[in-house]
């Protein structure tokens, strides 16, 4: 027997394999956490935003508004019709533009462009915009989501790739507008 | 028979689990237990017990891929024979077992169950509604339509405002960018691998407890749990007025299991699968997107908190609902396990209760969101057009044409994210009709720019009709102060 505070060659022994053990598992416990954290930590430079086209300049009459599509850029065989992604362009005239995600800045539903009111409605918790993307009513704290754009050649081409949410690249180019002149529950003319 | 028990005889001489087995069967519960109300948790491992079957089986022929999942569903819906019962069957489980998995917990927590020494039960049991809750969702995810879609837009978007790490964390949901291939795979990993192995692992652990610590007593007004005494009232209590588990209390938990999984093919078969609805194309926006029943609570809270509160309600609210549950067993931990001696207790069921089934019943028809197509689909009433002049019909079209009714019901039809217009002339003046109409306000857009003043003008006189036959119009009385006639 050896005395307690001796290490004994099966104790030694004991440490040894869970130190190694232990070692093992940082050694592979690293390249999983790469491999899971994949979508986060981005292979390229740029991330997931490129520019990207949307056509011809014709397709998109002055004044108004028109829905397009591009395909991600990030899509890959499996997708299907999901790396389709539509947005909404508006040609305020001659080169100026804005174009719109389609995703509402409340939880991200797909808004509508009705012309004749002049309004984005979402179907899902009720928000709406004006024509020029801003707030006009319902939950969204902020106007919609806009892509940088650029005419080259005739084409319109977006800046764009990640789906908007308020933490995405896009969402950094607008200012959030604070709530003001809002009166919920109020009578209008009490 | 004698080869039965020999065959018998050589497998327990090595697996050795006849004795332990028999140990588990025949200990002895409190009689009172033998009891309807103690039923659910072994039902819910019925269901869960059926899912794991049906979902193997449409494993079988689902395709976990974005751009073909929806069609393989189509396939099981229509060409497989029985591939819909098989879906309807798994669809249904999944609502019962949510149905279940909370009736079960509502009798835990009314029975006093959590208390000593069952704390540990009760945190792997709120484990197992969360892990319950994951399924559905994911589940809901893998039926790849447009709901299903856009729910991960919905989630994607709560993620995203988590501060700092919101980015990061919905790439990280979605496999990358966009909701695409990689999202359905994620989720089909988590729905068919991680989930139910943790489902498993902690069901395992949860039925070992109960083994371990009995089955809690029901409940006596004034019979006190003390952490000194109670493990020793208990084992008295089971071996004075105990009955073995089987056959004594088995038979009712086998009588509602099979009652269960009758009810279950019955909705199977009467109501059908659940979908899928329209393609999980994102350019088909025509789309109402609406979750399945049991976070249709949350699509109205969604819908109803005021902007500012929405972030902080998202993010806070789900931690202290969260700790509140896993806290419960430690500050009440001792004292009265009876319903009638805990009013508290009970009050917070009904508030609870109340409050999840209003949201529910409100998200069903979702008077916030706009009737996208009522300015096209729902008419004007007839008699809110008969007799009217030629400015006032005009009106009405301007009403239509600028999609006021999506928002405005008339008649009954419409939407009402706005009030209802059909009185509208009793409340506001001309003026006020006017002003509401160009610079909106209390949640209505401004259509001042929208609206030609010629537009503008038709459309008050319409609104001006609006009122019951009975009832004058409201009417500015300073205007008649000004004419010089009394009003």
């Amino acid at each position: 027997m050896t005395a307690p505070d001796r290490l004994s060659r099966r104790g030694m022994f004991m440490k040894l394999s869970l130190l190694l053990n232990g070692a093992v598992g940082v050694v592979l416990a690293v390249p999983i956490i790469r491999y899971l954290l994949s979508p986060v930590i981005r292979e390229r430079a740029p991330g997931y935003e490129s520019w990207l086209s949307l056509g011809d300049l014709g397709q998109f009459p002055e004044g108004q508004t028109r829905i397009a599509t591009y395909r991600s850029p990030a899509a890959n065989p499996s997708d299907g019709e999901t790396a389709n992604i539509p947005c909404w362009v508006r040609r305020v005239g001659g080169a100026k533009f804005q174009v719109f995600a389609i995703n509402c800045a409340h939880l991200g539903c797909p808004v509508r462009w009705f012309p004749q009111s002049g309004l984005f409605m979402c179907p899902c918790h009720g928000g709406a915009y004006y024509s020029d993307g801003s707030r006009a009513s319902g939950p969204p704290e902020r106007g919609l989501f806009e892509y940088r754009y650029k005419v080259e050649h005739g084409n319109l081409l977006i800046h764009a790739g990640e789906m908007p949410t308020t933490g995405a690249p896009v969402a950094r180019l607008t200012k959030i507008v604070p709530l003001t002149n809002i009166t919920i529950g109020k009578p209008p003319c009490a | 028979m004698r080869l039965i028990k020999s065959v018998g005889a050589w497998f327990d001489e090595r697996l050795q689990l006849a004795a332990p087995v028999r140990e588990i069967m025949e200990h002895r519960v409190p009689r009172q237990t033998a009891s309807w109300a103690y039923v659910f948790g072994s039902a819910a491992l019925t269901v869960f017990a059926l899912q794991i079957i049906t979902g193997i089986l449409l494993a079988l022929l689902y395709v976990p891929s974005a751009g073909e999942a929806w069609n393989s569903l189509q396939i099981l819906n229509h060409q497989v024979a029985l591939g819909w019962f098989i879906r309807a069957l798994h669809g249904w489980g999944s609502n019962f077992m949510v149905a279940i998995v909370l009736i079960h917990m509502l009798q835990v927590f009314l029975f006093g169950a959590y208390k000593f020494p069952r704390e540990l039960t009760w945190i792997v049991g709120i484990l197992l509604l969360l892990l319950t809750l994951g399924m559905a969702f994911t589940g809901q995810v893998l039926r790849f339509d447009q709901d299903a879609y856009w729910g991960l837009g919905i989630g994607a978007s709560i993620s995203s405002r988590i501060p700092v790490l919101g980015p990061w964390i919905v790439n990280l949901l979605l496999g990358g960018p966009i909701i695409a291939g990689p999202t359905l795979s994620r989720f089909f990993a988590l729905h068919v691998f991680v989930i139910p192995g943790s489902l498993i692992a902690f069901v395992g652990l949860h039925v070992l407890l109960v083994l371990k610590l009995g089955i809690n007593e029901w409940p006596m007004p004034g019979r006190i749990v003390r952490r000194a005494t109670y493990v020793k009232e208990y084992h008295e209590l089971t071996q004075k007025d105990g009955v073995p588990f089987v056959p004594g209390a088995i038979v009712k938990d086998m009588f509602f299991s099979g009652f269960i999984l009758l009810a279950l093919a019955a909705c199977a078969v009467y109501f059908g699968p659940f979908g899928p609805s329209g393609q999980p194309d994102p350019t088909i926006i025509q789309t109402v997107p609406r979750p399945d029943y049991f976070f249709l609570w949350l699509y109205a809270v969604l819908s109803l908190l005021p902007p500012s509160m929405e972030t902080p309600a998202l993010l806070i609210g789900p931690v202290i609902a969260l700790g509140v549950l896993l806290a419960l067993p430690f500050f009440s931990g001792e004292g009265e396990k009876s319903w009638k001696r805990r009013p508290i207790a009970v009050l917070t069921i009904l508030l609870v209760a109340v409050a999840l089934g209003t949201f529910t019943q409100l998200a069903g028809r979702a008077p916030w969101s706009p009737v996208m197509d009522a300015w096209s689909g729902e008419p004007i009433p007839a008699i809110y057009l008969k007799g009217r002049t030629a400015l006032e019909r005009q009106g009405a079209l301007v009403f239509q044409a600028k999609q006021c009714h999506n928002c405005h019901a008339l008649g009954g039809a419409g939407g009402e994210r706005g009030p209802e217009l059909d009185r509208v002339a009793v409340v506001l003046t001309q003026d006020q009709l006017i002003r509401q109409v160009i610079q909106g306000g209390g949640n209505m857009p401004a259509y001042g720019k929208n609206l030609s003043p010629a537009e503008t003008t038709a459309l008050v006189a319409f609104l001006e009709t609006l009122h019951p036959p009975g009832l004058a119009p409201a009417r500015d009385s300073s205007l008649g102060v000004e004419s010089g006639v009394r009003p």
